[in-house]
């Protein structure tokens, strides 16, 4: 039989509320009814691709009213028409072939669903039904109940029609067929026999030859043409400059070689070299379709919520719509999404998506609520504040950072180079040509192209792309994502290091509880249990629901001391609970754990501990970053914690408490405006501003399916130790960069020695072209691979990463 | 030796009747997506043995 786990979801099952059915065991009524819905249908094929792919259902009562709203649902489909609609929906459950199989297998579920399709890597799933008999409500009712719930989000509402940009891989495409046909059709003539079948056919094989060289020319290179035009007109000298030049210069001079009959021309060396120069540049492109880079606030927030009217009744309006005054009703898990007023008793508040704590917050009726907080627990009622663009939260996004383009101010490591490279190779090709032309006018011009085309610089705009999309690969495997290659040589600058608190240096998962000492008796417990109810200090609190619940009893005597503990009499039975100073019992200094320590009628009884809530490794890597960087940590709480991490932390780290995003966001500024390249590790929406304007902003993240800031990279939170590692590592595929810069000069260094003697011949051209490149790659390949073993090994535990339990 | 001409024409039609399909292929979407399909194949043939057999058993268990 099973071992314990859930037949569904594999999730650990708890003993006593294991339920049997069909002879498998599940762990709640949730997982057994999918099970029953898949059963039913003949579906248990899903079961076989993949042992326990399921979710555990969510309850889902009344949040998707909205799609009730026909203006809302019109939104979001792809397709309308009168009995075909076709909706994409983002699934982050998907993770597995089971996943596929049910999700494209939903017609047997549901009548009225034509056809479903999974994009995997994109995890979407595209269904085109039949509005007639199915409405998209009933269809995400239908997900949700079989545990895929789709996230459909603000973001949805916004966005218009994705065009995807094919336009390299038509290029490339064009190119390869240019490439392909102009060598096999260039090869007689490589041999340079004076024949009587190739003097016959030269004519018509050389002017077929440039007639296919034509749209390489025309279209595959024309993105160099444009970028080399920009360049000079905005007064940059970029590598793109040398490339177009040699490739106009190349099809000049072998044109002219054509129509005068001196020779075969160099139109294969011309279709090679944009080839291969497009293939760098796809191999740069990696991209992870199912992490975005670019999500604000829009990701989180919801397309609808409930308002209630005058009269009482509900009904769902778009978050735009949403006005001052208007009174809102928040379901369990609905995210708030403008500021407002709790009009409703209590609500228990989870701000983890603005700071990255998971610890819920109570209000009172009365209280300000802010957007951006999900509601956990009953329905509750607010009046609107702020309308959703002026709420604290999302006012954060009017700033100027967001608008600017974060392209314009990266300068790559290539562009610099060619800052010298083009120049120099300009003076060179016109000295020679002043030498040559007192010689001999023909060769001057000669060898003067001859130059312009050897020089370009081919494995020299080939070596970054191939190193960085590489290395790019190797951070992807190691569950660091970046956003594009420019981060990379990014990082290897970076010379501070910025982190949030809560969320990125410590965990966000609920912490332990242990206790110590002697055990405490039912008695004790509610003893403790009533003392602790009138406290709102966080460890009062925390404790509080760590002890089981427990029959009401009214202190007679309640007094809380801040910053010691408190002191109870209850029934006449004292209890003192705090610092280890307060109860005056131990002198102990490990300051590396939190505890409160329990004394009962003059008894020490013993402490609770709080276990540890920073990441795993964190005062190892603080000491091996210490040595290189300047680290900050910058956090939005008080510095009730300041004591433990100055302990804890090299005594370089700056500490700095009671951030506003904003103070974050200008924090940051500061210190570029000091010359520092800044780093920004963080997590909340409240770290967005930060991400936005440090140099490079890092989100990390506990499942990074889930959401996260717009950032130029994602880490795993299970990686967090290791970003030493990867700063180094970034710092050797800078260096990798170099050498292979080296190595492609040798070749032009070379191939010039050719061109300025003016032997340049097509055959050597042809050559020197295909075998530079091969060597490039192969040795920026070889060499990245090589710094990622050396360095660290590498986790080979793959976990299904993507699947995420609800905990 | 005319018949160069001829074969040289023919080669090149089909080179870019090849270009085209490859064009026309990346237009239809059919790269956009290059995990899902090496799934998708795989199941097919599963779901046949599959449907005729009413009481379900999993492949897990039939091992047990």
């Amino acid at each position: 039989m099973n071992t314990g786990n859930c037949f569904h979801c594999g999730i650990e099952i708890n003993k006593k509320e294991e339920i049997i059915y069909d002879e498998k065991s599940f762990c709640c009524n949730g997982c057994k009814t999918v099970y029953e819905i898949f059963s039913q249908n003949d579906l248990t094929c899903y079961y076989d691709f993949q042992a326990s792919p399921g979710a555990t259902p969510q309850d889902i009562q009344g949040k998707y009213d909205f799609l009730d709203n026909e203006s809302i649902v019109t939104k979001l489909l792809e397709f309308q028409e009168d009995t075909t609609h076709i909706v994409s929906l983002y699934i982050p459950h998907i993770h597995c072939s089971s996943c596929i199989w049910i999700l494209e297998n939903l017609q047997k579920l549901q009548q009225g669903i034509n056809t479903s399709q999974v994009n995997f890597p994109e995890k979407k799933v595209r269904i085109t039904f039949n509005p007639e008999e199915i409405s998209l409500k009933k269809i995400v009712e239908l997900l949700c109940s079989i545990g895929y719930e789709p996230y459909i989000s603000l973001e949805n509402f916004d966005e218009g029609k994705k065009v995807i940009d094919r336009s390299l891989i038509y290029k490339i495409g064009v190119a390869f067929f240019c490439f392909g046909n102009i060598m096999l059709l260039s090869f007689p003539e490589y041999f340079e026999v004076e024949e009587y079948w190739i003097n016959e056919y030269r004519g018509f094989f050389r002017w077929l030859i440039f007639a296919i060289s034509l749209p390489a020319f025309f279209y595959s290179a024309s993105g160099y043409y444009v970028s080399a035009y920009k360049s000079i007109k905005s007064g940059m000298l970029n590598i793109d400059i040398p490339i177009a030049l040699g490739i106009v210069v190349m099809f000049i001079r072998s044109t002219v070689d054509i129509v005068f009959d001196y020779g075969q021309g160099f139109f294969d060396s011309m279709t090679g070299l944009i080839f291969f120069m497009l293939l760098g540049k796809l191999f740069q492109q990696k991209t992870y379709d199912f992490l975005s880079f670019e999500r604000d606030y829009k990701s989180y927030f919801p397309i609808a919520i409930t308002k209630i009217l005058a009269d009482g009744s509900e009904t769902s309006v778009q978050v735009y719509d949403i006005q001052k005054g208007d009174r809102l009703l928040i379901r369990n898990q609905e995210l708030i999404p403008v500021d407002g007023i709790l009009i409703s008793e209590k609500a228990s508040i989870d701000y983890s998506f603005v700071t990255g704590e998971a610890v819920t917050i109570e209000k009172k009726s009365g209280d300000k609520i802010f957007a951006g907080g999900k509601q956990i627990g009953k329905v509750i009622e607010m009046e609107v504040l702020f309308s959703v663009s002026q709420s604290y939260l999302t006012q954060l996004w009017s700033n100027d950072v967001f608008q600017k383009k974060i392209d314009i101010k990266h300068k790559t490591v290539t562009d610099k180079i060619s800052r010298y490279f083009t120049p120099a190779l300009l003076g060179l090709a016109i000295i020679s040509f002043l030498y040559w032309i007192f010689i001999d006018t023909n060769t001057a011009f000669n060898v003067f192209t001859a130059i312009l085309i050897v020089a370009c610089p081919c494995a020299l705009a080939l070596t970054a792309p191939f190193t960085l999309g590489n290395v790019l690969r190797i951070l992807g495997k190691r569950k660091f994502y970046l956003k594009n290659a420019i981060v990379i040589e990014q990082l290897a600058k970076v010379d501070s290091i910025v982190f949030d608190k809560t969320g990125t240096i410590t965990t966000n998962k609920k912490t332990a509880i242990t206790y110590e000492g002697t055990p405490l008796n039912d008695f004790d417990l509610k003893l403790l249990n009533n003392a602790l109810r009138g406290s709102n200090h966080p460890l009062s609190r925390r404790l509080y629901e760590f002890i089981p619940n427990q029959i009401k009893l009214i202190p007679t005597h309640f007094e809380e001391i801040i910053g010691k503990g408190i002191y109870a009499e209850i029934d006449g039975n004292t209890i003192k609970l705090g610092s280890s100073q307060f109860l005056k019992t131990m002198t102990e200094n490990t300051h590396k754990k939190t505890k409160v320590h329990v004394e009962i009628n003059g008894v020490y009884k013993g402490s609770y501990v709080f276990n540890n809530q920073y990441r795993e490794g964190l005062e190892q890597l603080f000491l091996q970053l210490s040595k290189k960087y300047n680290l900050i940590i910058l956090s939005g709480d008080n510095d009730g914690e300041r004591k433990i991490l100055e302990k804890m932390l090299p005594s370089t780290t700056k500490l700095v408490f009671n951030q506003k995003p904003e103070q974050k966001l200008e924090y940051i500024e500061e210190l570029q405006k000091q010359g520092k390249n800044v780093m920004m590790i963080g997590d909340g929406l409240n770290d967005a501003g930060a991400l936005a304007q440090s140099n490079i902003g890092i989100s990390i993240s506990e499942n990074v399916n889930v959401f996260s800031p717009a950032c130029d990279g994602i880490l795993d939170a299970s990686q967090f130790q290791k970003i030493g590692f990867f700063m180094n590592y970034s710092k050797k595929a800078m260096k990798t960069i170099f050498m292979s810069f080296g190595l492609s000069l040798a070749y032009n260094v070379v191939g010039l020695t050719y061109a300025v003697s003016g032997n340049l011949s097509p055959l050597v051209a042809a050559i020197i072209m295909p075998l530079s490149t091969i060597t490039i790659v192969s040795f920026v390949t070889i060499m990245t691979n090589f710094y990622a073993r050396n360095s660290q090994p590498a986790t080979r535990n793959f976990q299904p990463a993507t699947k995420n339990n609800p905990a | 030796m005319g018949v160069i001409y001829i074969l040289i024409t023919i080669s090149i039609i089909v080179a870019v009747f090849f270009l085209y399909a490859f064009i026309r292929a990346v237009r239809s979407g059919q790269y956009d997506d290059d995990y899902t399909p090496s799934v998708r194949m795989l199941f097919d043939d599963e779901l046949k043995i599959k449907s005729n057999k009413k009481p379900i058993q999993t492949i897990k268990e039939k091992q047990v």
